[in-house]
């Protein structure tokens, strides 16, 4: 059967054939980093066109319809307009951190990649503490942030920073203890053991009422810190402009982005492979024929829908729910999600230890 | 692939972001005006320092995360091992959670989650 695991392994096959080791691996190493960068580049084509044609349909609209079949080519119309504007840097900028922010911010998001799993055995690699990694990484991109917000010698930008530093920070909390669930039901950090623990039904059917409960609080912390509306304070157009990416023009903006848009990927990648079992089929304890039939349609299919399910839930939040203010949005993680998280941790250990689950 | 694919990720990350940057550059006839340089502020002068004060809560929060931060790095091997360990790992996170809690407790009574 075809599969990219497949065609992974023939390919490293041939190249250990033909070239010597070292060679191989150099070229495995170009391969590896063209496929990024073009996954990186389709990811921010495709997702900008869903994003404004959900947004569209949301509202009753039809959205961009005229360049190409559909208003298919709207956003590669988009990006070239944005190449070939100047990118200005202001006079009063610190110029230096200025122009290293979205190369920091664009590092954090594609080094995230690493340990997603796109299909059974595809992966960049399959470290074995990765979902640890990728909270790691994840908050790496504050960084960028902050400097990018700081750089600009701008009010705007300097608040819209702050704000972002605070909420992205915050929610990393219940995001991490969630995530922290699953990881107790598993006994593994390493993505392929947990994907490859939900062989019999993913964790959200299997984990009952503390896996669902996680998967609600990880779906709101993640909103959060990929700065999505309703929690999207750090970019607030009515208040703030365009928050910390206020003084940016050109290919930069382009920049910072496309890494907002991966980073919603990744962290949809992530849930998906958490709750519903990443490229894993959809399987039913031992209904051997049941599951037989599933394990036709390929894994890398079942990995692309759960994903972009995901990613349609968190667009249809943009239009659901009104912006919050910055104290509301704290009050809302440290005196809600935080303690619900921390119970939740309790009662999925009790539930872990007595057997509870399926 | 091994970690050498933290060093192929970052580089083709540089390799991007800069390839985007200079690809625009080759097609620029950037014209001199002193106003572009200016700071955004809606199309008004700029008045003042872009550095401005901002409120304190920042680092109260930036502090507080800091503790729970810490606290959430140590449940991590924790969780690998809790359900193999039984109810020694439960006891463990019962008492590891409460005197965190108390923590946040404190934090709130102090006023420390309290937006000014």
């Amino acid at each position: 059967m075809l599969s990219l695991e497949g065609i992974t392994d023939s390919i490293h096959n041939w190249l250990n054939h033909a070239l010597n080791p070292t060679l191989a691996m150099l070229s495995e190493f170009v391969m590896v980093g063209l496929c990024v960068i073009t996954l990186f580049a389709m990811l921010g084509l495709v997702l900008i066109m869903m994003e404004r044609k959900v947004s569209a349909y949301m509202q009753v609209r039809i959205g961009p319809n005229r360049v190409g079949p559909g208003g298919m080519f709207q956003t590669l119309a988009d990006t070239l307009k944005l190449v070939v504007k100047e990118g200005l840097t202001p006079d009063g900028a610190d110029h230096f951190l200025f122009n290293l922010a979205p190369f920091v911010v664009l590092s954090a998001s594609m080094l995230a990649l690493a340990p997603v799993a796109f299909a059974k055995g595809f992966q960049v690699w399959d470290l074995p503490i990765g979902i640890l990694y990728v909270s790691a990484i994840s908050s790496v991109s504050v960084i960028g942030i902050l400097m990018a917000g700081w750089a600009s010698n701008n009010k705007y930008s300097l608040l819209g920073a702050m704000r972002s530093g605070a909420q992205i920070v915050s929610y990393e909390l219940s995001a991490g203890l969630s995530v922290l669930t699953i990881v107790i039901l598993t006994g593994s950090l390493r993505i392929s053991d947990i994907i490859q623990a939900q062989q019999d039904g993913w964790w959200i059917f299997k984990g009952h009422i503390p896996a669902i409960i996680a998967f609600v609080i990880f779906l709101i912390a993640v909103t959060a810190e990929t700065n999505r509306a309703p929690f999207d304070m750090a970019e607030a157009e009515s208040e703030l402009t365009a928050g910390f990416h206020t003084e940016y023009s050109g290919m930069k903006f382009a920049l910072f982005f496309l890494a907002e848009y991966v980073n919603i990927f990744i962290v949809c990648a992530i849930g998906a492979a958490l709750f519903f079992g990443g490229w894993m089929p959809f399987h039913i304890g031992h209904w051997e024929s049941f599951n037989h039939i599933m394990d036709f349609i390929p894994s890398s299919i079942w990995f692309t829908g759960k994903t972009f399910a995901l990613i349609f839930v968190i667009m249809w939040f943009r239009w659901t729910f009104p912006r919050l203010r910055i104290d509301q949005l704290l009050n809302l993680e440290w005196k809600y999600l935080l303690p619900i998280s921390m119970a939740n941790l309790l009662l999925t250990t009790f539930v872990a230890i007595k057997g509870w689950y399926f | 692939m091994g970690s050498a694919s933290l060093l192929v990720l970052i580089v083709s990350a540089v390799v991007f972001a800069a390839g985007g940057i200079l690809v625009g550059k080759l097609f620029i006839k950037g014209t001199k005006n002193p106003q572009k340089g200016q700071a955004y502020e809606c199309g008004i002068l700029a008045k003042g320092i872009g550095w401005n004060q901002f409120n304190v809560g920042y680092y109260l929060f930036a502090l507080i995360f800091l503790i729970f931060d810490v606290e959430l790095i140590f449940l991590y091997p924790w969780a690998v091992v809790a359900k193999k360990s039984g109810w020694m790992a439960f006891g463990e996170i019962l008492v590891f959670l409460f005197i965190l809690f108390m923590g946040f407790l404190y934090a709130h009574r102090k006023g420390a989650l309290k937006w000014i």
